[in-house]
């Protein structure tokens, strides 16, 4: 198990000061300048080299996506964006990083700007998190008071400005270009790419979008060091990672391990087992509400890492692990995630306006029964009509858990049309 | 999708109160020269924040402000749902039904609101204190099931803890937010499985040995690049 001194969210429950006096004491903006004296190609440098993978869901690494920003300044700034609009069902480790450790985050940004050449940042935090955005307010305006950042940052000659941007209560904006839409003040309807936002992002500019976790690590990285933080995980899948462990669980909670742990260790040593005990396991969603479930048997022993999930046909996602105990139904579940999509749809693809609520509609059926088994076949085609052909991803994370619910649990579901004609034979004989 | 539309009744006019305007100033500065139609949501949730909802009239004054067209300020205004586009309670329960809360029994919680205040979903009680709404992820997960109450979260409630929470708005109390079951914010409750150990600072890595690693690992690659091909 990952020892406290190798974690980087120190104060993740709450229970130091998040102020500056106790963030520092704990070691943020420690040697800070020293970092941006380094050099912003050392920066990205040594980003690459610690394996990061974007902490946001898609795992694409961080210090790649820094490097495709160009190389010096034009006429048109560059920004840096950080989403904090962290809205993906089973996910609330973001939330923790910016009420409890908002310094790290504001760091981060300061060092990633530096690296990326842009002189302002603009966090883009849910609208729900109101009270996550007043500590961070204050965090970013002690920064500004202590010379951290504003005209001088750290006293390295880099003038970096910081803003706090609040959504208005749509999960879509967590998508990255829909994130810029929104920021720009439009509806957050995802933008086709390319162009990626490296070359026009906000306000035409070139632009980051990154998750706050993938931020927030940053100093720590930066810190300690490329291959500290590449030592933890499988190759591929580096680093720490914090999880959150949702649903039959005994004691749900937020927790900070190391990647590629086992499923169930993190399950048994974190969160106080599945409710009941590992047998009354029934399934697990492994990574946010986007990915495919898995059955007991997979999660018996696969690894939490990006490739571990992939293998098994699901997503490591935001590591947001919902446990299903035998006690739930299975298909209410999934038909309660397609209802999720379908009032999240922006609206603005066929596929997906369309697809979305019919979905909901048929598993809505399907959670009663009231549906033929050819139907089955037919809700499967049509998840993958939906997927790949969308502007963004939520087309493709509405299609995926009916696909892993129909892989894995497809004798449930025709069970449940087999019992449901049943019933209205019999209703029917006694009617007669 | 979601469909969202004005209220039929509307008020007359809208105008900021002048610590209001005086925010809107600010948020206003915080865009580059020309963009600050960037300032619409932060401005409709001030609308909001002064009004109790978002108005017909708020949207156009809004427009005018930003230098926007009215129907660009309706669009931002219905399409995000933290608009409120009619009037609501003065405590507005928000409770999340997305799976990670419907698993830990917040059927139960909505029914319990329900039951406590004598009105459904959407809808808002006769004295105009409280409405109810049934709401998609708060993120808040491990501490579901939750409510959202204006702007604070009460997590790890139940039937119980949540009839005592309306008791106490209703004697026009402020009931503690945050974990209703006595857990430290996102930790397990009972004993930290992580954290036990009192921050130190880490340790920082010998930054010159990393610039030189850096400078040679440059120069050989640039070497190999410059070496004729054989």
């Amino acid at each position: 198990m990952l020892a406290d001194k190798d974690r980087i969210f120190t104060n993740l429950y709450g229970h130091h000061d998040w102020r500056l006096a106790g963030a520092k004491a704990r070691g943020d903006w420690q040697g800070t300048k020293e970092i941006l004296d380094m050099g912003a190609d050392w920066i990205i440098d040594e980003m690459k080299r610690s394996g990061l993978r974007g902490r946001g869901g898609a795992g694409f690494p961080t210090g790649l996506k820094w490097s495709f920003m160009p190389k010096t300044e034009s006429d048109r700034p560059h920004y840096l964006v950080v989403n904090a609009d962290e809205g993906e069902p089973g996910t609330c480790k973001d939330r923790d990083m910016l009420r409890f450790d908002p310094h790290k985050l504001v760091e981060g940004c300061l060092m990633a700007s530096f690296a990326m050449r842009a002189h302002a940042c603009y966090i883009y935090i849910r609208g729900e998190f109101y009270n996550e955005a007043s500590n961070l307010q204050v965090a970013i305006d002690e920064a500004y008071a202590a010379g951290l950042i504003g005209d001088n940052a750290c006293g390295s000659g880099w003038k970096f400005n910081l803003y706090l941007h609040r959504g208005a209560g749509s999960y879509i904006c967590g998508e990255e270009t829909a994130l810029i839409e929104s920021l720009e003040g439009k509806k957050g309807q995802p933008r086709l790419k390319p162009p990626f936002p490296a070359g026009v992002g906000l306000y035409g500019c070139p632009t980051t979008v990154n998750n706050v976790e993938s931020i927030a690590v940053a100093p720590t990285i930066l810190r300690r060091g490329a291959s500290w933080f590449a030592g933890f995980g499988r190759p591929n899948n580096a680093g720490t990672k914090v999880f959150c462990i949702s649903g039959h669980v005994n004691n749900p909670c937020n927790v900070e391990d190391a990647m590629s742990i086992p499923l169930k260790e993190l399950i048994e040593k974190h969160a106080g087992g599945v409710r009941g005990g590992w047998d009354n396991l029934l399934a697990i969603i492994p990574g946010g509400a986007s990915v495919p479930v898995l059955p007991k048997s997979i999660c018996d022993n696969v690894l939490m890492d990006f490739d571990g999930l992939r293998d098994v046909k699901s997503g490591l996602g935001t590591a947001a692990v919902m446990v299903i105990d035998k006690s739930a139904d299975i298909v209410a579940a999934i038909a309660r995630l397609s209802a999720f999509y379908k009032h999240e749809s922006c609206g603005q693809c066929t596929p997906c306006r369309e697809g979305t609520g019919w979905m909901a509609r048929v598993m809505k059926r399907m959670v009663k029964g009231d549906a033929t088994l050819e139907e089955i076949d037919t809700l499967e085609r049509v998840t993958y009509q939906i997927e790949g052909h969308t502007i963004c991803a939520l087309g493709d994370a509405a299609a995926w858990p009916i696909q892993g619910l129909i892989r894995h649990f497809r004798p449930e579901l025709e069970k449940r049309i087999a019992s449901y004609r049943e019933s209205k034979v019999r209703a029917s004989a006694k009617a007669a | 999708m979601s469909v969202r539309q004005l209220a039929k009744e509307q008020p007359d006019s809208f105008s900021f109160k002048p610590e209001y305007a005086e925010r809107a100033k600010r948020i206003i500065a915080k865009y580059p020269a020309g963009r600050q139609a960037s300032a619409v949501m932060p401005l409709l949730d001030l609308a909001q924040r002064q009004e109790g909802w978002v108005t017909k009239p708020a949207i156009g004054v809004i427009a005018q402000m930003l230098n926007m067209a009215s129907i660009r300020v309706l669009e931002v205004a219905t399409f995000y749902t933290m608009f409120e586009l009619h009037p609501v309670g003065k405590h507005h329960i928000q409770v999340c039904t997305n799976l990670p809360c419907q698993l830990r029994g917040s059927d139960a919680v909505v029914h319990a609101c329900k039951e406590k205040l004598g009105i459904g979903l959407g809808e808002r009680t006769a004295d105009g204190q409280f409405s109810l709404m049934e709401v998609e992820c708060a993120g808040a997960c491990v501490n579901a099931p939750m409510a959202q109450i204006g702007d604070d979260y009460f997590e790890d409630v139940d039937a119980t803890s949540m009839r005592k929470i309306i008791d106490a708005l209703k004697r026009g109390e402020k009931p503690k937010a945050g974990p209703q079951n006595g857990r430290v914010h996102s930790a397990p409750l009972g004993n930290f499985t992580s954290l036990t150990d009192e921050p130190k600072p880490a340790p920082m890595q010998d930054m010159a040995a990393a610039k030189a690693a850096f400078e040679k690992a440059k120069a050989d690659a640039a070497a190999k690049a410059a070496a004729p091909k054989t």
